[in-house]
């Protein structure tokens, strides 16, 4: 579906199904240079089982309307006003790596709309090393070859997708090479910038579940840790054998404890 | 891309050292445990033709590919039935649309091209024509090289106007050709790596370029070449499909097919191919490119190609075909230069009138070979025998160590007659604009000791001179 947010177009697919206004929303944000097609292991369940889905394209991204925004607030803005427009009242809010970041912000922003958040492949701070910082600035294929590679386990490298026929990194691959120029650099870099995540983390009191992957290289169990004890009733499911990509990797365990979480 | 990356790795770690542990770790690839950088290494192209698709299974710890000899899978439960039927979960339902052994083999050969998902056939022409009906209706063109296998020129020329799509053949070596004989309603265009049986090295950078400026994607059959020498998604192409059957395999037991995405084409942007960018009613109103993106094109290709048309391959010809892939870099290497050896002995051959392979310097995509075919143009190739049709026959029947067979890319060499056999379907002027005459005898080379088919075809050509 599209609606217009400052005068552009906003996208987010709602899982093949029409969004129902009466229905909770499960609300999916998207990581670094990725779009809305990452989640469909999971939304197509959601929306077929009694619930909105709204898996947002962030400006620059899939199908929405650039330019990409420069901070994780600017993210956070945007999809509060898609919130608004959609007219939503009771969400669960579900972000994987700088998603889950705006989720955070959202979470901490919206109490009487957001009931519950799941964050998934998240660290606090979300420090971007300067290589790949600087790949992704120069628009250099190996910020998109370092992403992928890490973004993988060492299993999911060898294949495995759930979905039969289909090869992971190839997907991420590609889907990483669609982003426009200079996009993924964007977002690295609110990433990188996001100063107040734990401030905003600590004022979220809806309940939080922080999902990570064991084998994850990108952002490592350890990383995220330090959000259990910043977000009062936060609980963390470490993924065995799973690296960044989790919603491909393990797409049944994602969807599974999306649908617990509302 | 990779190799240069040494010196980066070094500098993250220092400034890693630097940091504490909750900001370590963080999209940096810090492996802690080892205390230095992961090498941001995918695995290479021999690893993954012997492990890609497969972990050891999880519940008897099998370590070979195992034959999943079955036609359906058991359900948890209503819901979860319901959902793998809408393509709401992942899953196999039922043999004809996946099987776990084919997926391996599946996710083996995308692996291997550099694309994002492929689906298995029951054989090379089966993945032609699903490739082909994936996105085009009744109504829509195709241009296609001239120099394909027989197979493929009667399909184009008689079998699919019969559903209302037509085809013109055009020279491979010509990417002008293929530009002028685009019309409006062309959604496709096609050809062989190398070509069918002279070995015309089609110009898939260019070829693609026109394809793209039409808004239509380039399907190119690589069964000549095999990802091991040439990797078409690399040089521009879109889709790529293959006759298992041939190299991949390479024992000449299992018939199969496959096609990949290269995951690529903007077919949104393109406009022109409604299956993969409209409402499909046949799964409740999904749209493939909306919920798939980059694997559109494979998932519709399974989801109404192998429902609906039922060309699946199966899983014991996968497993065939796995085992032949598993030692694919080892087999090309030696085909090739097997190919080589037996190249120069007839290129200096009395009784021989010409050979075809692109590394003489006589063929005209030679300067192309040397820059894009570095391992090699493969282990089949054309050669006139002087003395015509008869010296051909007495030379075919005198060899012992090679077959006289219509197969290629078999481990045990090969030869055929293609104007009697392969290609006999095909008019005189279509065997002429293929550079297919009456003397040319194709030869398959397998992985004998290269000094006994060299001493079978010295036999044979003296033979068939008397």
């Amino acid at each position: 579906m599209e609606v217009q947010i400052d005068r552009k177009r906003a996208f987010a697919t709602t899982g093949g199904r029409a969004f129902d206004p009466t229905r909770p929303t499960a609300v999916l944000i998207h990581g670094a240079g990725m779009d809305h097609t990452v989640w469909v292991l999971q939304t197509r369940y959601i929306a077929y089982h009694g619930r909105n889905v709204l898996a947002v394209d962030l400006p620059g991204h899939g199908r929405s309307e650039g330019p990409a925004l420069l901070s994780v607030e600017e993210m956070a803005d945007w999809v509060s006003q898609f919130l608004e427009l959609m007219d939503i009242s009771d969400a669960a809010v579900v972000g994987h790596s700088m998603g889950s970041l705006v989720a955070i912000e959202l979470a901490a922003r919206l109490p009487e709309i957001i009931k519950s958040t799941v964050l998934l492949s998240t660290a606090m701070p979300m420090a971007v090393s300067d290589d790949l910082l600087n790949a992704a600035k120069n628009n250099e294929h190996d910020a998109i070859d370092m992403i992928t590679i890490w973004g993988h386990s060492r299993g999911a490298q060898l294949g495995g997708h759930r979905v039969p026929g289909l090869w992971m990194t190839g997907g991420a691959e590609r889907l990483l090479e669609q982003a426009a120029k200079n996009v993924l650099y964007a977002d690295l870099n609110a990433c990188h910038t996001y100063q107040d995540g734990l401030q905003a983390a600590s004022r979220i009191r809806c309940p939080v579940l922080l999902m990570v992957g064991k084998e994850d290289r990108m952002t490592s169990p350890r990383a995220a840790r330090v959000l259990v004890d910043a977000i009062p009733g936060c609980t963390m499911e470490i993924i065995e054998e799973c690296g960044h990509m989790m919603m491909i990797e393990e797409p049944d365990q994602v969807l599974d404890h999306i649908r617990a979480a509302f | 891309m990779l190799a240069c990356r040494g010196e980066i790795f070094i500098s993250q770690i220092v400034r890693n050292r630097c940091l504490d542990d909750h900001q370590r770790a963080v999209y940096g690839a810090l492996d802690i445990k080892a205390g230095r950088m992961a090498k941001p290494n995918s695995p290479r192209f021999d690893t993954l033709s012997l492990h890609a698709g497969q972990h050891p299974d999880p519940v008897t710890g099998a370590r070979a590919v195992p034959v999943y000899q079955t036609t359906s899978y058991v359900f948890q439960d209503v819901d979860h039935a319901a959902s793998l039927f809408n393509l709401e979960r992942a899953g196999h339902i039922y043999s004809r649309i996946s099987n776990p052994t084919t997926s391996v083999l599946e996710e083996r050969v995308t692996s291997l091209e550099g694309g994002v998902g492929a689906v298995c056939t029951a054989s090379g022409q089966a993945a032609l024509y699903l490739a082909i009906a994936t996105i085009l209706d009744a109504g829509h063109h195709i241009v296609s090289s001239g120099s394909i296998y027989g197979g493929s020129h009667n399909m184009f020329t008689h079998t699919l106007p019969r559903f209302g799509i037509e085809t013109t053949f055009v020279n491979p070596r010509d990417p002008n050709a293929f530009k002028d004989a685009i019309r409006p309603e062309t959604r496709l265009l096609f050809g062989e790596t190398l070509g069918n049986p002279g070995l015309e090295i089609l110009d898939i950078p260019a070829v693609s370029e026109i394809a793209h400026h039409a808004g239509v994607p380039l399907l190119v059959d690589s069964t000549f070449a095999t990802p091991y020498l040439y990797r078409p998604f690399e040089w521009g192409a879109d889709l790529v499909m293959h006759s298992a059957t041939k190299f991949l395999g390479g024992h000449g037991v299992a018939i199969g097919g496959v096609v990949v995405d290269g995951g690529t084409f903007d077919w949104e942007a393109s406009g022109k191919f409604p299956t993969l960018t409209e409402p499909y009613a046949g799964y409740h109103g999904l749209d493939f490119v909306e919920e798939f993106g980059p694997q559109a094109y494979i998932m519709r290709a399974r989801a109404e190609g192998l429902r609906d048309f039922g060309a699946c391959l199966s899983p014991a010809n996968a497993f065939y075909i796995l085992q032949g892939i598993e030692t694919l870099p080892l087999r090309m290497a030696r085909h090739v230069d097997n190919a080589r050896q037996l190249v120069n002995f007839l290129d200096e051959h009395n009784s021989v009138a010409w050979v075809t392979y692109p590394e003489l310097p006589s063929h005209p995509d030679y300067e192309v070979a040397k820059a894009r075919f570095p391992k090699g143009c493969g282990a089949v190739f054309s050669f006139g025998i002087e003395g015509g049709r008869e010296a051909g026959r007495k030379f075919i029947e005198t060899l012992d160590v090679f077959s006289h067979l219509a197969n290629l890319g078999d481990a045990k060499s090969l030869v055929l007659h293609p104007a009697t056999t392969t290609h006999q379907q095909m008019s005189v002027d279509a065997l002429v604009a293929a550079g297919i005459s009456e003397d040319l005898v194709r030869i398959s080379v397998g992985l004998e000791d290269p000094q006994d088919l060299i001493d079978d075809l010295d036999r044979a050509l003296r033979a068939s001179q008397r």
